[in-house]
């Protein structure tokens, strides 16, 4: 368990070491990256083997580091953190394995990557808001630098608007912080001394300032109507990168809204509850039918991340503990599945084909040529329907539970969110892979043999990738209570307590 | 009341040590320039120059806080020995960035100038009397006049140094006249005294105008919309390290000067910006020079093509958060603001140091010029990344811990209630569009190919290299570590 401050350590070090490993060559830098992004996944799971599930947060380390403005460098972990520490290791080193293949300025590549993972873990592990902030802004620009060198479409663009939106989000978290802070007359920025300073403000500023803290991480949530830098940041990224921006990146702004916005400011949530819930519910089902359109094979996924992240939000909105157990799960499982989908479009068959407009992929038999492609892609589909057996499952189904309590017409509207990620899923599986599958046989048969276009073969690192996630979203699909036993009993908490009363303690 | 020569002897050993430097960087190029080349007399009178400031150094550490010096004339606290310990480090940046840029054609004169407004410098730091500041700033500002204008191979240059001087002029014009009000109001040229005459007069109409005056001075030196004018044409025409100086140095030992004359001075008049109304104080009218400051120069600075100007407006937004530090200055004290001047001299400093470098290796005007940078020179475009990103308030580094420990305490004065909350929020909405440009610059620097025509590896020399890797650990360190700044005051 005390390792666990390691990981943040471990990945800037790491970050450091590829860097210097890239100049000798780009394999040792492959190499060094893989090495820091498994032994830090090594460290979160041991972690957990060891993590007894309670209700307290159980303090890692905790010096004081700021003392004129009573600020501590304080790490932390409950069973929500534990979730998504244990999910950023997996995404990580799933990451590096899908980008396996990046050859140019590989050493700086994995130090950008490497350093925005650091930042992540110290986000997940923070328990002073300062600290908490500082490693937020630290994760937001190696991933300008990721997209915009080795990006595709429109990279400079999707990572300047990427890089914009994060940081006018935590422009808005800082505003809403210091707000606490200044006017609470606050001694420090631990999360207990700054929910008891917010809980003496009067009560109209409660309320902006849960509006600017909400914003804020919400923006990185992929919220409605603050979601267009998703799908065009996705896009643009580097497969590793938009593997890592819909896996961890966008929990950064889930776990921000529970842990800062709602935790600090209960009464806020109980004032601003409705419209979040509808902002969620208009997310899921606009970008679900958004997704349902799209020419861009890339661009259906990142869609289909903004909806999904649409059922996190509602289940936070819901604010009542069931639903938000299914939200936690929920951002474990999106970001395993949604991983998985941007690893096959943008590693498996964009950097094949070089394309991946839906006309131009319709036209290919790509179930013949990647035909591990596919079968990937289709199990990551049923997955990200929310099929039985899968991960997405039990996470949509206790969101939808929970949600019921509070509005039983919440819960029907996103129903039909699902439905309509089951259509823009089928209808991409179907076009992109199975377009053409009878054109092909006649044209095979035709040329006798002579395959049109030959693809290179799935690589090693591919498929070990894919069977780190297939096994995640398996596991956690047919066990859900590995994650829930520790989710639950942290979600009753002393500082969450008041989410679940209306804002009263 | 003491008028020891003895001890202000003791207590002026830096600027002493400074000016004797100066004096023997002339002499001896003078006596023995002639025998050697250009190369050699530059990196003698830099390598003396250094020596003198970091004699300087000790000079100012082992004198210590000394208090009230001669009377009120001079008053030696903690401040001021953070101050002069500022100003000297950036002056000894600046001779860095120079061994970095091309060489002066008269190397001695260039370093014995800089040495002499830095002497300014140290001095504005101590200052607790009317005159003493007002000559301790004009030897600052006639010394950057001539360092702006001194390639006088370029138009730039003089066009500049002109500029610079005419409104700088000006602004001691203004600043002379608020004096002599706040004399002939008071009867007194000591803060000290003057704070104690006011707390009993309070506000008069001659001494709204005499704030005014002194107010508009304080813009002009400070850059601080709307009396920016000069800025961005002297950052971009001076040569480079001049421009490092007046960027880092100069403002540094201004808004200790001004802080100096504000609070513990004038804080009597200082009025209430931390609820809504006009109270009718000299804090209403900083509180506007430092909203046009943060819109004017962080919109303006969008707009840019030329990377100096770029910074120049970039310093006139940064300029807008130094005056809300002032504003917080009376409850917080001079810690926070001193961090923010001080970390961001060095960022800035740091950042011309990698123009000047680049300069030297075929210009570097545009910010397209920074092109391929971290194909051409890694150590430069790690070096910029660091300055830049601290430039646009990224935590680890020095930069974000400025701006937040200067936010937090400007909402401190009263919540969002009044100005000085209002300001704070604008502040924070603008560091959004602000790190766009810094964005932009570092694109260039990383991202993008380097130009066809200048795509060779250049050499940093070990000079400005040493600078610039200290400056870089110097950010890297206080952003890591505030409280080795702020546990001074």
């Amino acid at each position: 368990m005390n390792l666990l401050p390691y990981t943040i350590t471990l990945s800037f070090a790491g970050a450091a070491l590829s860097l210097v490993a890239g100049r000798r060559s780009a394999a040792t830098a492959r190499v060094v990256a893989l090495l820091t992004a498994a032994s830090c996944w090594g460290i979160t799971l041991y972690a957990a083997c060891s993590f007894v599930p309670s209700s307290q947060i159980l303090t890692l380390i905790d010096l004081p580091w700021i003392t004129q403005l009573g600020i501590n460098y304080h790490l932390a972990v409950d069973g929500i953190s534990l979730t998504l520490v244990v999910l950023t290791g997996l995404a990580a080193t799933a990451g590096v394995l899908f980008s396996w293949n990046i050859e140019e300025r590989t050493g700086e590549f994995f130090a950008f990557y490497l350093a925005l993972i650091g930042g992540v873990y110290g986000v997940f592990l923070s328990a002073d808001a300062f600290l908490f902030f500082v490693f937020y802004e630290i994760a937001i620009v190696p991933k300008y630098f990721l997209i915009a060198n080795w990006g595709s479409t429109n990279r400079e663009y999707g990572a300047m608007k990427l890089a914009l939106y994060s940081f006018a989000g935590s422009a808005l978290v800082l505003a809403g912080l210091l707000w606490i802070y200044a006017t609470g007359h606050a001694t420090g920025f631990g999360f207990w001394e700054l929910a008891q300073a917010a809980a003496a403000i009067s009560h109209p500023q409660q309320m902006a300032i849960f509006a600017l803290l909400f914003t804020g991480f919400a923006i990185l949530a992929g919220m409605f109507p603050f979601h267009t830098w998703a799908p065009t940041g996705h896009v643009a990224a580097p497969t590793g990168a938009s593997m890592l921006l819909a896996g961890v990146v966008m929990k950064l702004g889930a776990y921000g809204c529970l842990r800062i916005a709602m935790a600090l400011v209960p009464a806020g949530l109980d004032f601003w509850q409705p419209l979040i819930a509808w902002l969620a519910l208009i997310g899921i089902i606009y970008a679900g039918l958004v997704a349902l359109v799209q020419d861009d094979f890339k661009f259906v996924i990142g869609y289909s991340s903004v909806s999904h992240m649409g059922f996190v939000l509602l289940g936070l909105a819901a604010a009542n503990p069931t639903a938000a157990a299914g939200a936690i799960l929920q951002m474990f499982s999106h970001g395993v599945i949604a991983g998985l989908l941007f690893a096959v479009v943008g590693r498996m068959v964009y950097e094949r084909t070089h394309t991946r407009q839906l006309d131009a992929l319709k036209k290919l038999p790509l179930h013949r040529l990647i035909p591990f492609a596919a079968v990937v892609f289709v199990i990551a589909g049923l997955a990200s329907m929310g099929m039985p057996g899968f991960s997405g499952f039990p996470a949509e189904l206790t969101i939808l539970s929970g949600v019921w309590q509070i509005s039983k017409l919440w819960a029907i509207v996103a129903t039909f969110g699902i439905l309509i990620a089951a259509a823009f899923t089928l209808r991409v599986i179907q076009v992109s892979f199975f377009g053409t599958v009878e054109s092909a046989n006649a044209g095979l048969s035709e040329r006798a043999g002579v395959s049109p276009l030959h693809l290179d073969p799935i690589t090693w690192p591919e498929k070990a990738g894919t069977f780190l996630l297939l096994a995640a979203t398996l596991l956690v699909g047919l066990r859900p209570d590995l994650l829930l036993n520790w989710i639950v009993p942290s979600l009753q908490s002393p500082l969450l307590q008041a989410i679940w009363h209306g804002g009263t303690p | 009341m003491s008028y020891s020569y003895a001890i202000l002897a003791r207590a002026l050993l830096p600027e002493i040590t400074v000016v004797a430097g100066a004096l023997l960087v002339l002499a001896y190029d003078l006596i023995f320039g002639r025998r050697y080349s250009l190369n050699e007399r530059t990196s003698a009178a830099l390598w003396i120059g250094a020596t003198a400031l970091v004699a300087a150094l000790i000079d100012t550490v082992s004198v210590g806080p000394l208090g009230p010096v001669y009377g009120n004339t001079l008053m030696l606290d903690q401040l001021a020995v953070a101050t002069r310990i500022g100003v000297l480090g950036l002056a000894l940046i600046t001779l860095g960035v120079a061994a970095g840029a091309k060489n002066p054609r008269h190397p001695a004169e260039y370093v014995a100038i800089i040495l002499f407004a830095t002497t300014g410098f140290t001095l504005m730091a101590a200052s607790n009397h009317l005159l003493i500041a007002f000559v301790a700033l004009e030897l600052a500002s006639l010394s950057l006049y001539i360092l702006t204008g001194f390639d006088k191979e370029r138009r730039e240059s003089a066009e500049a140094a002109l500029k610079y001087f005419l409104f700088g002029g000006m602004a001691t014009a203004f600043l002379l006249f608020g004096f002599s009000l706040i004399y002939g109001v008071t009867g007194e040229l000591d803060l000290s005294r003057i704070s104690i005459v006011l707390t009993h007069t309070g506000m008069s109409p001659l001494l709204t105008l005499a704030l005014v005056m002194v107010l508009v001075a304080f813009g002009f030196k400070a850059a601080a919309a709307p009396f920016h004018l000069w800025a961005p044409d002297a950052y971009q025409g001076a040569p480079t390290p001049s421009a490092a100086l007046i960027a880092s140095a100069s403002k540094l030992a201004g808004f200790t000067l001004f802080l100096r004359l504000l609070w513990p001075g004038l804080g009597a008049l200082a009025g209430d910006v931390s609820v809504a109304g006009n109270s009718g104080g000299w804090l209403t009218i900083v509180a506007l020079l430092a909203g046009a400051s943060l819109l004017l120069g962080n919109f303006a600075a969008l707009a840019q093509t030329n990377i100096r100007r770029l910074l120049a407006y970039s310093a006139i937004a940064h300029t807008g958060v130094m005056l809300l530090g002032v504003i917080a200055a009376g409850a917080a004290g001079a810690g926070p603001l001193f961090y923010y001047l001080a970390t961001y001299g060095v960022a800035t400093a740091g950042a011309f140091g990698v123009i000047a470098v680049l300069e030297s290796n075929g210009g570097c005007q545009k910010i397209t010029d920074l092109a391929g940078l971290s194909r051409r020179s890694p150590l430069l475009a790690g070096c910029l990344t660091i300055f830049i990103l601290s430039l646009a308030g990224i935590p680890p580094l020095a930069g974000f811990f400025g701006k937040f420990a200067v936010f937090a305490a400007a909402l401190k004065l009263g919540g969002v209630a009044g100005p000085a909350g209002w300001l704070t929020m604008l502040a924070i909405a603008l560091s959004a569009v602000a790190l766009y440009y810094y964005l932009i610059v570092l694109k260039q620097a990383l991202v993008a190919a380097p130009n066809s025509e200048s795509s060779s590896p250049i050499r940093v020399p070990t000079g400005a290299a040493l600078t610039l890797l200290v400056s870089a650990g110097i950010i890297i360190a206080l952003g890591l570590f505030p409280s080795l700044l702020l546990g001074i005051f």
